[in-house]
């Protein structure tokens, strides 16, 4: 039974991660670049939400929704400021270094702001336990919420990409930047909507985190945000399915891995594993095989 | 008055001076060709005026309005639409997706419908393969989608780049038979084209340039028996 344990464990942590990975990926298909501060936006709203809910006096619904605009505005900015103004000089290597540099400066902002000490972060989910097996099998409301929420996500938006205007915007800028402007489609507008969609999306990955795992510090979000970078080149960067199918198997691998074999090689199996997997399939997963016609 | 009025044309790559002044007018219901050698500018001069090369110096003027300093995805909604060289449809989208893209910024959609019957009558192959994945498609179908796709758009100027290039010759003849009943349904035309021969053959009057200029212009079928033209563009 403590493999079913373990197993659910896995899932619910797999389940961030692909909430994260989704951004990573997402942002990566579409303006082509590595957002190695996406993890530190989980951090950014989980003080949001926990200020709100213990400064503000709010429930957790609105503290969590105030945490996802805070993140989507934090990211789009920190596109239009940081980002934009490279891509233009056409420099991917300026981005990739300018995001770990937004890494640092979010941490450091966050450390300025509520110390080094980490604070206790408050369940935001009130839903009663599931026990299964006479109370062998305990599943969190956390677990519960985390995991459907992962699968919501990720059928919104698949929908959202393949059926609606702006999303088959974001497809078309994902092949080809100048073919998309020639149809009409503003890249730039297209590319902060991807960092608002993945910015939000960080948010509640934060949130759910910090719910099951309930401390909050100003590198909270950093070993996940690379973990999850692990689960989206781990599923093939840039598929949605991919991310999510990734994050999970990550979470797993995580989880057994400490269980079974060591706590402390924990996270060198995980990247073990992504190494093995990059060999045998250097697209990852779900990664695509494009082959263009000339 | 011109439909298109280029005036002394300057671009750069970094440091390449790629377009040296150059100037060119495109009248209402025209066919215009650009001809001349790899590199002589064409496509620069193309992609310039559609938005995606940022003009240095000069000017672009269609019908009456300044859009030298308009971003690319702006153009569009004003009346020109690009196919560009190489098609470069989006390969994962499948044709009718692709199609719907050509109408990206307009909100009009019973008219949409229309215009997506209309393109389907003049490419029925592309009906054939609506569902199928634009990457699957062959070159000379690819170039018929790139077309279709630019029409999406309803556009009064349609700019072409390079349309027969890596084709069979049937698909060459077909493609320049579909730029003449474009022509003929009433938009404009700007062509630029490797082909001089075909080029000049459906087009009113031409331009030849030559490492970033204009060295030549005149009526097509003049152009056509110019005996300079014939020995450097037409292989005669």
């Amino acid at each position: 039974m403590s493999f079913l344990t373990y197993l659910k464990d896995g899932i619910s942590l797999g389940s961030v991660y692909a909430i994260i990975a989704l951004g990573y990926t997402m942002v990566y298909g579409i303006a082509k670049m590595l957002n190695f501060a996406h993890g530190d936006v989980i951090m950014v709203g989980a003080y949001t939400a926990l200020m709100m809910i213990t400064r503000a006096g709010l429930p957790a619904l609105p503290a969590v929704l105030i945490a996802m605009a805070t993140c989507t505005i934090l990211g789009i900015t920190i596109e239009m400021v940081a980002y934009r103004p490279l891509r233009k000089a056409g420099s991917p290597l300026a981005v990739l270094i300018t995001a770990i540099g937004v890494s640092y400066l979010l941490q450091n902002i966050a450390l300025l702001a509520f110390g080094a000490d980490g604070k206790t972060f408050i369940n935001v989910v009130s839903l009663p336990s599931l026990n299964l097996f006479d109370g062998q099998l305990v599943i969190s409301g956390v677990t519960i919420v985390t995991v459907l929420a992962n699968i919501v996500i990720m059928i919104c938006l698949t929908l959202f990409v393949k059926k609606t205007k702006r999303g088959r915007a974001m497809q078309a800028v994902s092949e080809d930047r100048d073919a998309a402007q020639l149809m009409g489609v503003n890249v730039n507008g297209t590319i902060s909507l991807t960092f608002a969609i993945g910015s939000a999306l960080a948010a509640i990955a934060g949130v759910l985190l910090c719910s099951a795992y309930p401390v909050v510090t100003p590198y909270t979000g950093a070993m996940p945000g690379i973990k999850a970078f692990v689960a989206a080149v781990f599923g093939g960067i840039g598929s949605i399915p991919g991310a999510m199918i990734g994050g999970i198997l990550l979470g797993v691998i995580e989880i057994l891995g400490r269980a079974y074999i060591s706590s402390q090689v924990a996270d060198a199996i995980v990247f073990g594993v992504l190494i093995i997997v990059l060999l045998v399939r250097p697209t990852g997963l779900f990664g695509k095989n494009v082959q263009e016609k000339v | 008055m011109a439909m298109l009025e280029v005036q002394n044309l300057h671009v750069y790559y970094g440091m390449i001076h790629a377009l040296k002044g150059v100037s060119f007018t495109v009248s209402q219901g025209e066919v215009i060709a650009l001809i001349g050698a790899n590199g002589a500018g064409k496509t620069t001069t193309l992609h310039t005026v559609t938005g995606l090369l940022p003009a240095k110096q000069g000017s672009i003027v269609f019908e009456g309005k300044d859009i030298t300093h308009v971003p690319a995805h702006k153009i569009v909604e004003m009346g020109i639409a690009h196919v560009p060289e190489g098609r470069r449809i989006f390969s994962q989208l499948n044709v009718y997706e692709n199609l719907i893209m050509g109408a990206f910024t307009r909100k009009d959609k019973a008219e949409i419908e229309e215009s997506l019957a209309t393109v389907y009558r003049r490419f029925p192959r592309l009906e054939e393969r609506k569902a199928q994945r634009a990457g699957t498609l062959s070159g000379g179908e690819q170039q018929m989608l790139a077309m279709g796709r630019a029409l999406m758009s309803r556009p009064r100027l349609i700019v072409m780049d390079e349309p027969s290039m890596g084709l069979s010759p049937i698909f060459v003849n077909e493609i320049f038979d579909i730029i003449r009943v474009v022509s003929e349904g009433g938009t404009t035309v700007l062509l630029v084209e490797q082909n001089a021969k075909k080029a000049l053959s459906i087009a009113d009057r031409a331009y030849v340039l030559e490492t970033g200029t204009v060295t030549m212009e005149g009526k097509a079928d003049e152009l056509l028996h110019n005996e300079a033209v014939q020995k450097a563009y037409l292989g005669e």
